[in-house]
């Protein structure tokens, strides 16, 4: 049996993208996210890989646009306004149609902003950041557990889709300890045929680029990736569904408001309150089929963030705004009690939102 | 309890030094003693000394804690009153260091002042199911590396090894070997075994209890 430890979320990311198979990390600090990159400085240079702390975080993408480019796994990770800085490669990255593999711990904005833990880049992540017709497929742990199996999941994706996956967490879940379990399980590999591995004149050499000198090509190359993208809408959407059997009111949060939502939902059910939650795990593909369907059954939603309501606008897009939704929210590195999402659950059954 | 008029917990982060630094506290005020806590930890951003400074307040517990502690600023800076944890001798001080030898750094420039008292006991606090101290050996490693970055080398072993809530008496049983190990290697004394309260009760006197805050985002 796989042997059970005690970790902290960001180092389960660490851990797990080197057993995804991860051999080039290139970053630049900025907390709540360094122990990823303590933990890679003290691993790869044990195991054969590359860590390499970056003049910034601009350099850093693109250097992980290099090494992807080159077939590699790789990744980089940050916090909020390390991301900012890294959305032009981004969007570089998706142009060129090449895997990749980032890592946002999410701390208070905007601006300069603060260490505290938030969600306040939900638009930034799932509806762009960067500039263009693009996706990334964006995965959102609630536990350590779930920072390490959505980090192999992420890497298998990226490969999968060519394309950039995204691990969305916020400062609570990177610093937070818990027990975890590594199962040794298969990580698929994936052919390349594009890298640049060097043609030895035995091939026409590859090209790695986002840049298209026709428009007519350029259409042509986006409307092909929205053709990827659908099918990563229709295949890879995941959620979790906690209490919805018999649930009129459903509580939708992910990451860490999704805990303390739970322990909301928990109490609501003492004092009689029906009421269950969906806890998207992708924040894109968004589960919007799931939510259609509740929408069907329950008289409201209430959505808990902590940004000033991020993902509100994208339950009540897949929902047709067929029932109303509430919101429960802190912002600048706050984040609610239990006892703020139960209050905000009681309003819905009184019909206040 | 035999206590040093200075205690200092040092180790790898996450090992629990915070914790144990407080509840340490709390047993020096509950003697009777006058205690101070000094919270050095220079790197960590989060769940730290000061959040449980109600606690110790309550206790009678002196804390001093960097000004930008739990703020929105990762500032490293120590405040000019962390000099009376070494200086004033009439009160008793357990100093919270922080993770790692980079945490440890700012432990150097009070190192003189220890030495010249020589009444402290500097504790390494080891979890081996850390997945960077899983074996004496690499507890060893973490050890050295932090006695270089501070200048002042443990005298003493605090067995924290445990799984946060999954935590059982056979897991702490299981540490024995690598412990036995790590204090074969480094000549040093095992000072103290910790557990939260509950486990440490059934384990009788010999477990140091440690009681721990319950947090916002625990499932219950």
């Amino acid at each position: 049996m796989a042997e059970r430890v005690l970790m902290k979320g960001n180092e389960a990311i660490a851990e797990a993208a080197i057993r995804a198979g991860c051999r080039h990390y290139f970053g630049y600090p900025i907390t709540p996210q360094t122990e990823i990159a303590a933990y890679m400085a003290k691993k790869m240079p044990k195991i054969g890989g590359v860590f390499l702390q970056a003049e910034s975080e601009i350099a850093s993408i693109n250097m992980v646009y290099g090494a992807s480019a080159a077939g590699m796994r790789v990744m980089t990770s940050s916090s909020s306004p390390g991301i900012s800085l890294k959305a032009e490669g981004l969007s570089y990255l998706a142009g060129s149609d090449i895997p990749a593999f980032v890592v946002n711990v999410q701390r208070g904005g905007p601006g300069l902003g603060g260490i505290q833990p938030s969600q306040a880049d939900y638009f930034q992540a799932t509806k762009g950041g960067g500039h263009g017709d693009y996706r990334m497929i964006v995965l959102a742990p609630a536990s350590v557990q779930e920072m390490a199996s959505l980090t192999i999941k992420g890497f298998d994706l990226a490969d999968k889709y060519n394309m950039t996956a995204m691990i969305l967490a916020d400062g609570t879940i990177g610093q937070m300890m818990e027990p975890i379990t590594f199962e040794e399980e298969e990580i698929r590999q994936y052919d390349k045929p594009w890298a640049l591995t060097g043609h030895e004149g035995k091939r026409p050499h590859n090209v790695v680029n986002s840049l298209y000198l026709k428009p007519e090509e350029l259409e042509r190359k986006n409307f092909e990736r929205y053709e990827r993208y659908k099918l990563v809408e229709e295949n890879e959407a995941m959620w979790e569904e906690y209490m919805m059997e018999d649930a009129e009111y459903c509580v939708v949060a992910f990451g860490i408001a999704a805990r303390v939502a739970k322990n909301a939902v928990v109490s609501a059910r003492e004092k009689g309150i029906k009421v269950g939650l969906i806890r998207p795990i992708t924040l894109w593909p968004f589960p919007k089929k799931v939510l259609e369907q509740a929408a069907q059954r329950v008289k409201g939603f209430v959505c808990v963030e902590l940004s000033m309501g991020q993902m509100i606008e994208d339950v009540r897009l897949a929902t047709n705004c067929k029932r109303p939704v509430g919101l429960v929210c802190r912002s600048g590195g706050m984040v609610p009690s239990p006892d703020e999402v139960l209050a905000g659950i009681e309003n819905a059954v009184k019909g206040v939102y | 309890m035999e206590h040093k008029r200075l205690t200092l917990f040092a180790g790898h982060y996450g090992s629990g030094k915070t914790n144990i630094a407080v509840n340490y506290a709390l047993r020096l005020a509950e003697e009777g003693k006058p205690v101070c806590v000094g919270d050095l930890d220079i790197v960590n951003p989060y769940f730290r000394t000061k959040d449980s400074a109600a606690v110790l307040e309550a206790a009678g517990v002196e804390l001093i804690s960097p000004q930008f502690a739990n703020s929105n600023v990762d500032l490293p800076a120590l405040p000019a009153e962390t000099y009376r944890l070494v200086q004033d001798h009439s009160t008793y001080g357990v100093m919270d260091i922080g993770g790692d030898d980079r945490g440890a750094y700012a432990l150097g420039r009070y190192v003189p002042y220890i030495k010249e008292e020589n009444d402290y006991r500097m504790a390494f606090v080891v979890n081996f199911l850390r997945p960077l101290t899983t074996t004496a050996q690499e507890a060893l490693e973490v050890m050295r590396e932090i006695e270089a970055a501070c200048g002042l080398p443990f005298t003493c072993i605090v067995n924290n090894t445990n799984l946060g809530n999954e935590t059982t008496r056979d897991i702490l049983d299981s540490s024995k070997a690598q412990l036995d190990e790590l204090c074969r290697l480094s000549g040093l004394p095992l000072w103290l075994t910790t557990a939260e309260e509950k486990l440490a009760a059934q384990m009788g006197q010999s477990v140091f209890g440690l009681k721990l805050q319950e947090k916002y985002f625990d499932i219950k």
